[in-house]
Formats: structure tokens, sequence, C-alpha cells
């Protein structure tokens, strides 16, 4: 192999620790500290679910008193249901899953680490301000827990209203909680900005040598793909919640009718960035999946261009379909029309890359590694939340099911199972690269299938409880909605002992894990430039610039 | 040392610079929080001194590093390129504040069915009067700065890109000098206030903000002015100085678009 040559020389003194994980400008290390504060705030968050999910399992409010939070059962008359503590948990929860879990995971950490390394890249474009990017989610992560341990509304801690921070709600939340929420976002989304524009700048000036838009790995694409829709949807929302901003504490009136504002603009300036923002959370999972299918089916990904522009054209389409999430809000029946055709249109590019990795796996070689299942689980999952998402786009069946308990299960099946597999996928078919020892077969493929059926016994019946009628973000619920709020609680409690035993898995990988010593672990598919090298990689790649041979693979053609 | 790079990108040391700005970020957001809710402005007041000496010390080391020669061509394609997606998000930072002013102005609250609210009269300002001097002010401002412009990189008198520089600065204080006067004139002189009604939040956020920039082009303009005098722009290297002229016209336009919609249409 090239490698030794590739990475060079080892004459580079140790860097300290403070100096390597507080000063870095190193673009795999910031990769992994996005991934390791990533996971962290992924597990406060998903921590607040699973208590919602205890408090759900019966018919009225056993945990969440007013006397107290409990962990048993409170005795029929023993408790006072405190709203506002649930209100607080979907909230901290939204807010934590969109901006400072999926994104850092998998366009900080996985982007950062293997982007540049996808176009043989030796680093970012701007190594300072990636760190600067880091940091800044690293303060953003800190203000959103501040937010829910500060002094709120309801003269409790946190605020309770809801990760889209609607006002009149959220203009008059009590409390500092509020506020910071809102810098937390701010923070973030500077983080996440600041990151776009490293990502494109990377993206289109450091290509190795011969490598054309049309030959970058699919990967490398989507996160350039995302980064555009962070550049121009994030700086929207910093507009949006400032405005919040100055209505809650120094007297504007966006918002507010009573000075001739309108709530409902907010919506429309939130969701604006909204919409983009869940293709935001996705595009880098379809490049997770789109090498994962090649490489364990041992096929080419079918349909390069075409997946390339399908991800184009879902990003620019992600503009323009807003206000589907806000039909109930009195829009004319024309914006209505646009509004539903224009977001079913998503669905001509986003069939594209579910049809061309079903051809993709069609007549492979497959072998049912972890990577591959996650990635097959995604494929199956995000089809399910996808042809839910078409059904509630239909502005007329959105009347009956908007706020419901349906548009729960449709988004948790794109998002809590779409991103996250995508996610988990990612992590099993890196983690030997990255760490240079891998996770065992049986403990990855225990997780998946726990995980699998997990998630869906907790998010299948929500579709029938949408059904039903149960609206979202109640604490409590009519006897009538019990059975499958009942079996959904039981699904979660198994997801979140799957998330456990993965931690557990990640925990054993990086002590313990069997060493892995050759570069492409995965086989010849596995042919993106990070497979030429050593596991882990040194701590600069492609001093030598790779030459065309090392990554032009076209295997099949 | 490393003998074995063979590529023209700049691979950087380790810097504490993302570290320290982060820290002062959020020291200064948490005080601004606890200011807003009575605490007084201290924490914030240290937390914006932590950033702005970071921005101080991050820059003066990317100056070092130009110096050094790590600035080759192709990062300097990168920084133009950074430079202008930083812009294009700021644009959209805009885009949120039109968005609002658009709606309230096109589909005003008291047209709505059933509403309630009755828009307040208030003095009118003459568009055409101090805000029309100041479009020219920031118009001229930026022919100023494509006059030093193209002495540097037409190689005229060093002399024309030091006046050029600093007639842009000058003027550019002057525009936030009317525009101070302007607000000091309709908030007390006259009957505006910030709070109480969409209008007054849309025209004091928008050219709120937009002055911001104005100040921060200012500075950015008056620190390559500095540099200019100390000898550092070539006609062929001066990065910094295409970074503040293209902050500067975007400040300009976003100025142009505030006078026709917020001065001419919406008053």
């Amino acid at each position: 192999m090239a490698d030794a040559a590739l990475t060079g020389h080892d004459d580079h003194a140790k860097p300290g620790f403070f100096t390597r994980w507080f000063m870095s400008t190193n673009h795999k290390d910031i990769g992994v500290l996005y991934l390791i504060v990533s996971g962290i705030a992924g597990f406060i968050s998903v921590a607040f679910t699973v208590y919602m999910r205890l408090e759900l399992m019966e018919p009225g409010v056993q945990y969440m008193c007013l006397e107290g939070a409990r962990l048993t059962a409170a005795a029929i008359g023993e408790c006072t249901p405190n709203g506002h503590l649930w209100n607080v948990l979907i909230t901290g929860h939204g807010i934590l899953m969109m901006f400072f879990v999926v994104i850092p995971a998998l366009f900080g950490g996985f982007g950062n680490y293997f982007m540049p390394l996808h176009i043989g890249a030796p680093d970012m474009a701007f190594p300072r301000l990636n760190n600067l990017s880091f940091w800044l989610f690293f303060a953003g992560t800190t203000l959103a827990v501040a937010s829910v341990l500060a002094p709120g509304g309801n003269g409790q801690a946190g605020s309770g209203v809801g990760w889209v921070l609607y006002p009149p709600l959220s203009v008059n939340e009590g409390g500092m909680s509020m506020d910071l929420a809102i810098f937390a976002v701010h923070v973030s989304g500077a983080s996440s900005i600041l990151g776009a524009i490293n990502i494109i700048t990377t993206f289109l000036n450091m290509r190795a040598p011969g490598m054309t838009l049309h030959k970058v790995p699919l990967f490398a694409w989507s996160i350039f793909v995302t980064a555009w829709l962070i550049l121009l949807a994030l700086p929207v929302l910093a507009g949006a919640i400032t405005m919040l901003l100055t209505d809650r504490n120094f007297g504007t009136t966006f918002f507010d009718p009573a000075g001739g504002g309108d709530p409902v603009l907010y919506q429309h300036i939130l969701w604006f960035f909204g919409h983009p923002e869940v293709y935001i959370v996705i595009l880098p999972a379809f490049g997770i999946v789109s090498h994962i299918v090649a490489t364990f089916s041992r096929k080419p990904i079918f349909g390069y261009l075409p997946m390339v522009y399908a991800m184009v054209a879902i990003g620019a389409l992600g503009f323009v379909v807003w206000a589907h999430h806000m039909y109930t809000v009195g829009m004319s029946l024309s914006q209505q029309a646009y509004f539903m055709i224009a977001t079913m249109i998503i669905a001509v590019p986003t069939g594209v890359k579910i049809f061309s990795w079903i051809a993709t796996i069609w007549g492979g070689s497959i072998s049912f590694r972890t990577p591959m299942l996650f990635a097959m689980g995604f494929i199956f999952l995000f089809t399910v939340g996808g042809v839910t998402g078409i059904v509630l786009s239909q502005a007329g069946i959105d009347r009956a099911y908007h706020d419901t308990y349906y548009v729960v299960a449709h988004f948790h099946y794109v998002m809590s199972l779409g991103a996250v597999f995508g996610i988990f996928a990612g992590i099993y078919y890196w983690i030997g690269k990255m760490s240079g020892r891998q996770y065992p077969e049986w403990a990855g493929k225990l997780h998946f299938w726990t995980f699998f059926i997990g998630t869906n016994i907790t998010f299948f019946p929500q579709h029938f409880l949408g059904n039903q009628g149960m609206p979202r973000r109640y604490i409590d619920y009519p006897e009538a909605f019990a059975y499958w709020n009942q079996i959904s609680s039981y699904g979660a409690f198994l997801s979140f002992a799957s998330f456990l035993f993965f931690i557990g898995i990640v925990a054993y990988t990086l002590v313990a894990g069997r060493k892995i010593k050759e570069a492409d672990y995965w086989g010849e598919y596995a042919d993106t430039l990070e497979w030429t090298l050593p596991n882990p990689p040194p701590e600069h790649t492609f001093e030598q610039l790779p030459t065309r041979d090392m990554w032009d693979k076209q295997p099949g053609h | 040392m490393a003998g074995a790079k063979n590529h023209d990108y700049h691979i950087l040391p380790p810097s504490v610079w993302p570290f320290v700005g982060s820290v002062g970020g959020f020291v200064m957001l948490f005080g601004a929080v606890l200011w807003m809710h009575g605490s007084g402005p201290y924490l914030f007041g240290m937390g914006f001194v932590a950033v702005l000496f970071t921005m101080y010390a991050w820059w003066a080391d990317v100056i070092r590093e130009s110096h050094a020669g790590d600035h080759t061509p192709v990062v300097q394609i990168g920084l133009r390129y950074g430079f202008i997606f930083f812009i294009m998000s700021e644009v959209m930072f805009f885009a949120a504040w039109f968005w609002s002013f658009f709606k309230h102005t096109i589909y005003p609250m008291n047209e709505y069915v059933g509403s309630t609210y009755v828009p307040p009269v208030f003095y009118q300002v003459d568009p055409l009067h101090l805000p029309l001097i100041n479009t020219l002010i920031l118009l001229l401002s930026g022919a100023a700065v494509t006059w030093s412009h193209h002495a540097l990189v037409h190689g005229g008198p060093r002399r024309d890109v030091e006046h050029g520089l600093l007639a842009a600065v000058i003027l550019g204080i002057v525009f936030t000098f009317f525009q101070a006067y302007e607000y000091h004139y309709l908030l007390v002189d006259q009957d505006w206030s910030f709070s109480g009604d969409k209008f007054f939040a849309n025209f004091f956020m928008a050219t709120g903000f937009h002055g911001v920039h104005v100040i921060i082009g200012t500075i950015f303009l008056f620190i390559c002015y500095l540099r200019v005098r100390a000898g550092h722009f070539t006609a062929e290297r001066h990065i910094g100085f295409e970074a503040a002229a293209w902050y500067w016209h975007f400040v300009d336009v976003v100025w142009l678009f505030l006078f026709f919609a917020v001065y001419i249409w919406g008053l």
C-alpha cells in the first residue's frame, strides 16, 4: 500500500491533552469531539423521552407530580399533575435533538471527519474556524441545558413552549429560561453557519487533483448540499428568534396583534428555516447509506449522477414548501394548493434515491453486517416515514391529522428512525477506521435488532393513536387511548435498553475491541479514499495529495 | 520539518482562540440574559471584551500568517470563497427582517377580518430629506472604496489608496452620525418610540441591524487603512482589502433596499 508514503513523517511532537482536544485544528479530532458531545446531548435528550413514555404508559398522571417528579408510580390521589414539567421535557427533547444531536453528529461529526478524506483534502479550508464551530456548538449545548434548569414559566424551572418556540406562548413564558433557549439556538446556528462556510469552501477548493464535481463521492456531495441549506436557512431563523427576543424583552410587537404584529408571521419565518432543517438532518444520512449499500452489496452505487442531482433537487425544493407545516393557520386555498403540490413533488427525487438504493442492492452479493442492517433499516423506515409524509402533505387530510400522534409517528419515522439509523450505520461502518478497533459483530447485530424492533413498537402504534385522534403534546389522555400508548411505552423501554447496550458496545470497542489492521476492511467496494489510510488514520492525512488511481475506481465499468 | 507536504493548502498549528472566543461568547450571552432580567451588565461586559480580544488576536494571527507566506494562491481563493459565503448568510439574515417588513406593509393587521388593531398616527419622515442624503453619503463612500481599490490594483499612487479609504471611513462615520441624529430626532423630538407598534419594531430593528453592519464595515475599512499605512497590501495580494470592500458594498445594497422599502414605501 501507499500508506507509508501517503501519511509520511511522524516527526511531529505529540501534542499534549489540552493542545490536542481544546486547541485543535485537525478535522479528524474535531469530528471526534462533535460525535462525543452530540452523543452526550443525545443521551440527555433520550432520557427525557423515556421519562415521558413512562408517564404516558398509563392514563392519568403518576410520575410528573407537582409534589416532585418521581420514578415510581404515585398512588391515586397522591399526585397533582405537573404539566409544566412535561412541556419542558418535550421542548428540551426537540431543541436538543434538532440542534444539538443530529446535525452535530452527522454534519459536524461525520462531515468533519470524512468529507475532507473523501475528497482527498489534507484538512478543512479553515481549520481554526472549524474548531470555533465545535466550541460554539459546545457553548450552545451548555446554554440549552442551562435553559432547562434555569427559572422559567409557571414559577418552575425550564420553558414549556415546544421546540418551534411559537409566540405568543414563547413571548409570554416567564423567567430567563426562554432567553437562554433563544441564545442557545443563536449560538448553535452561528456554529452551523461557520461550519457550512468551511465545508462549502473545502468542497469547492480542495478536491484531489482530477476529482471533478461529477466524481466526488456521494457522502461528500450530501454534506455539500447540507451545507448550502444551513448557510441559507439558519440566518433566517436567527432573525426570527431575534424578533422573539426583542418582543420578550424590549417591547417590540413583531408577533403581538395588539401592536399590529402577527404570530403567524413567526410560523412562516420559522418554517422557512424549519423545512430545510429536516433535509439538513436527513441528507447526510442519505450519503452514508449510499456508501454502505454499495459496499455490502459488492456493487457500485446505481445511478450516481441521478443520486447527486436528487439531493440537489431535494435541497432546492426544501426551500419552497415550508407552509405545509401550517395548513391550519387560515391560509388561502390557493396557498394551500401550492404548498401541497410543491410538497408532493419532493417525493420524486426522494423516490429516485430509494429506488437507486434498491437497484444497488438488487442482484448484489449482499453481506448482512451491522452497517448494512442499519442502512437497510434506514431505507425501509425512511420509506414508511416518507409515505406518511405524502399523506400529511394533503391539506385536506391534514385538517384531521394536524397536531395528532400521526404527525409524531411520521416525523419520528423519518428522523428518529431515519437520521438516527443513519448515525448508527455510520458509526458501525467507520468505527474501525476511526479507532483502529472493530466492534463485535454479534453485539452490533443484537443492537440492530433490539433497536429496530423497539423503535417500531414505539412509533408504529402512534399512527393508530393519531388515527384515533389523540393530540400531541399532552401529559395525559383518556382511557380510550390506553392500549396503544402502553405498547408504545414498552417499545421505548426496549429502544432505551438497546441504546444503553450500544453505549456499552462503543465503550468495549474503544477499550478492548479487536485490533484491525487492513486498511480497506470492508472489501474492495468500500473504495473511497479513507479506505487507503491506516486504522486509525495518522494525525495528518494526504500531505502527499492522493493520485487519481487511488480514488477513481469505477468498479464494474 | 514538514518535508513530506506537497500541497499548497494551509495546515494550521493548534490555536487557543476558538476555545477562548467560545467561552467569551457563552459568558457574553449568559450575561446578556442576566442583564435583561435585571442583574447588571457586568458579566455581559466581560464576555464582550473576551470576544473582542479574541477577534483582535485571531485576526492578528491571520495577518502574521499572511506575511509568513502561508496564503498561497489556492488559499487565497479559499479565503475569497469563505467571505462570499459569509456575506450570503448575512443576506439571508436580512431576509428575515425584510420578510417581516413586507408582510406587515402588504397585509397590515387592521385589514384582517375581526381585527381591532388601529394603526397609530405618527410623524412622517420625508424620505427625500435626511434619508436621501444618507443614501448619497453611503454610495459616495462605496465609490471612494472603489477609487482606493483601483489605485491599489492598477499601481496608482499609494496616496490615492490611503485617501480613498480614509474618505470611505469618514463618510461611514458621517452616515452613522446622521442615523443616530435621526433616531434621536424621531424618538425625542417627535412622537416615535421603539416599542408598541409593528412599524417601529420593523423600522428600528431593520435600520438598527443595518447600522450595526455599517459600524462593523467602517471598522473593517479603518483596519485596512491602517494596514495600507503599514504597507501590507500589494496589487496582487490584498484579500483583507477585498473582503472589506465586498462587505461595504453589501452594506450599501442593504441600505438601498431599506431606503426604497422602509423609507419611501413604508412611510
